[in-house]
């Protein structure tokens, strides 16, 4: 039985790694969205699987969360801002995919290494869920720097923080994971909601980072 | 501790320093009127500020969820009393802004109860006994100050308040992280559960703890917390958070925040500290308060706007600050404390002149503000003395803490003074060079007389020119403690 739970565990985890992957390599904006919610979805059922192991029933609250915010509410209200804006249809990269995805296998590698070594005595389970959501966490920054969109970046920090719920659900017995993802989902609605505002005042003409740089007091 | 208070409070100082705030970021958001709610704001803070002092007299006993020892007392103090200085500062120049139409009535309501919202987690984030509280309390404080910076809806300000989101967020991610990674290493030794995040405990058992998991959590914390610190290659955020915001928000940011921030960086390092087999978490600290002065010390030369320049002034010193406290050793913890206190005195004081000269300039570009000693010779020799003493000159507050921090460097390890001292007098060449430029010569812009008081930034200025002339005893002998304590 331990060894069934810590398989599905694995393929729970590893299933978010890959999600991420693919958040490095589309190249549309609603298929981005699209993956987005996906690896939502996985974390759901990741998160979900702990608390079921775990026999930590708050758990489920965060895996709800996940689901209804991240999985659902959260894409869809993106996707209409995209459309809004008219950016639907094409991301701007920095490097070239290949690239990235090579930088992207690098950051897997190093969080493998880091944490087997640190976590060299901890439980199985709880160790190789620690190097899997570092994976996520640095492959969600890989996807912040790649990225020049604004919304593009938003879908970067979230996955981002899908890591860190994927890690804070991972280490048994954490209190506060609750509250953390809570505080978490209140940060990223304040990020959506600032976007979908500016744009409704008419105060931006383009969510493009490269053009709002241009407003800098350095070149006033 | 004093065993018997001199007289008895009807209520816990430690729930106050935290209810007060709370009670007024929902009393300011409904009040409309904008006198009431400055005023309320002004004695808000300042009853926050008699609590925090209350703190000092009497220690209330260690909580599980609250703590007060000889280290975060000293940020809670000094937070509390910039805090209401600040306060005092802002219900002149908020109403200024509304004067000439940049704010709107409701927006005043919302900057005031989002200014006690920043008290609250603050000073929720020095008391917090349980490392993910603190967390959560400096998430919260970031947010306030994220929609006060974006409060002006300029491109500019919402720039500004994106760039400080975007990056604050991955900073308080990686501090996350480093947070899990510390419960995990607790969580073998203390048990599940949440006594394994209590601060008290953990660092009672931080020598069984796995040294191999706390390095790589500390990396964590450094950089996350680091990045709220302002150090140098994560502090993009600053300037822009500093220049565009109102500026009662940029001293607040620079006298009490990043204070906080550096806070939650010298808990960690003390549970570094205690643990044997751990890396030292001193070199990593001392490398990036270095690169931090340096860099900030070339920027200082290229601004053109006023409020940037402080902002890149406030990255330098605290790269400065957290180089003592990364050297380590009673001398130079105790100046890196000493040049923290004397630097939110002092920046905050620059801030205040600084938003005043902004506001009878109507410019915040430093070529166009020439003069100011003579067209308003109290605010222009309010900013001279804030200015010199930020530069490190004798006999100012802060000359003395770098003097220490240079003295004890020297003292252990000649070669990083070298480095140290350069950063610093190119820093000095620098401010000197702007402050002769916009203080002296013929005045150009507004002449109309400021309407605001003086207080806040003479009151600051005196305290920073007493402590650089005297040093009372017991300041010297309760910071000592706190250097000791720090390791």
């Amino acid at each position: 039985m331990e060894r069934f739970f810590l398989d599905v565990a694995h393929l729970l985890a590893g299933g978010l790694v890959l999600t991420s992957f693919m958040l490095l390599y589309q190249t549309r904006m609603s298929s981005l969205l699209v993956v987005f919610a996906l690896q939502a979805f996985v974390l759901t059922l990741a998160v979900g699987w702990q608390a079921h192991v775990q026999h930590a029933p708050h758990l489920y609250i965060t895996a709800a969360i996940a689901l209804i915010l991240k999985a659902i509410i959260i894409p869809y209200a993106l996707s209409r801002v995209v459309v809004r804006l008219g950016i639907h249809r094409s991301i701007e990269t920095v490097g070239g995919i290949s690239l990235t995805m090579l930088a992207g296998m690098g950051c897997v590698a190093l969080s493998m290494v880091v944490m087997m070594k640190a976590m060299a005595a901890a439980d199985p389970l709880t160790r190789e869920d620690l190097a899997f959501a570092l994976s996520v966490v640095l492959l969600g920054m890989l996807i912040m720097v790649t990225r020049r969109n604004a919304v593009s970046q938003i879908v970067g920090f979230m996955s981002v923080e899908n890591g860190l719920i994927l890690a804070a659900a991972g280490a048994k017995g954490m209190p506060l994971v609750v509250e953390i993802s809570v505080a978490f989902s209140v940060l990223v609605a304040f990020i959506v909601i600032g976007v979908f505002l500016f744009r409704i005042r008419e105060r931006f003409d383009s969510v493009e980072l490269q053009v709002l740089d241009d407003y800098r007091g350095e070149r006033r | 501790m004093i065993a018997v208070p001199p007289f008895p409070l009807p209520f816990d100082p430690t729930m106050a320093v935290l209810l007060i705030p709370l009670f007024g970021v929902a009393l300011l958001a409904v009040l409309p009127f904008y006198r009431l709610g400055a005023r309320l704001n002004v004695l808000l803070t300042f009853a926050t500020l008699l609590s925090a002092l209350y703190l000092l007299v009497e220690r209330p006993p260690m909580g599980r969820y609250l703590f007060v020892d000889d280290l975060n007392v000293v940020f809670i103090v000094l937070g509390t009393f910039v805090g209401f200085t600040t306060s005092v500062f802002s219900a002149s120049y908020i109403g200024h802004e509304l004067e000439i139409g940049r704010l709107t009535p409701a927006n005043q309501r919302f900057y005031h109860a989002m200014y006690q919202a920043l008290m609250f987690s603050m000073n929720l984030a020095l008391l917090a006994n349980n490392i993910g509280l603190m967390w959560v309390a400096v998430e919260l404080a970031t947010m306030s100050t994220v929609v006060m910076v974006g409060m002006y809806r300029t491109h500019a300000a919402l720039e500004a308040a994106w760039k400080y989101f975007i990056l604050g967020s991955v900073g308080i991610a990686l501090a996350l992280f480093g947070t899990i990674l510390v419960y995990m290493a607790a969580q073998p030794v203390i048990g599940e559960g949440y006594d394994s995040m209590v601060w008290t405990t953990l660092v009672t058992k931080a020598h069984l703890l796995s040294p191999d998991l706390l390095n790589v959590a500390f990396v964590f914390l450094m950089l996350g917390y680091g990045t709220k610190v302002g150090l140098a290659p994560l502090h993009a955020w600053l300037p822009d958070a500093h220049a565009e915001g109102p500026t009662p928000i940029s001293a607040v940011l620079s006298g009490l925040l990043l204070n906080v921030a550096l806070y939650a960086v010298l808990r960690f390092k003390m549970l570094l500290s205690a643990n044997p087999g751990a890396i030292a978490p001193g070199p990593l600290m001392v490398v990036l308060g270095l690169v931090s002065l340096i860099f900030a010390a070339f920027m200082l030369y290229r601004r053109r706007d006023i409020k940037r320049m402080f902002a890149y002034s406030s990255i330098e010193h605290m790269g400065i600050i957290t180089f003592a406290f990364g050297m380590g050793g009673p001398l130079a913890n105790f100046a890196g404390l000493l040049h923290m206190t004397m630097h939110s005195l002092t920046k905050s004081a620059i801030f205040f002149a600084v938003g005043h000269i902004a506001q009878v300039k109507g410019t915040q570009r430093l070529a166009e503000i020439r003069g100011l000693t003579e067209s308003h010779p109290v605010l222009g020799w309010g900013l001279v003395i804030g200015v010199v003493a930020i530069a490190g000159l004798p006999p100012l507050g802060i000359f003395m803490s770098e003097f220490l921090v240079v003295s004890s460097t020297f003292a252990r390890e000649p070669l990083l003074a070298v480095p140290l001292v350069f950063g610093l007098l190119v820093a000095f060449g620098a401010l000197m060079l702007r402050l002769t430029e916009v203080a002296f010569g013929e005045p150009t812009g507004g002449m109309a007389p400021v309407e605001a008081s003086y207080v806040p930034l003479y009151s600051h200025l005196a305290l920073v020119v007493g402590a650089g002339i005297y040093l009372p005893g017991p300041l010297v002998v309760w910071f000592q403690n706190v250097a000791r304590l720090l390791g």
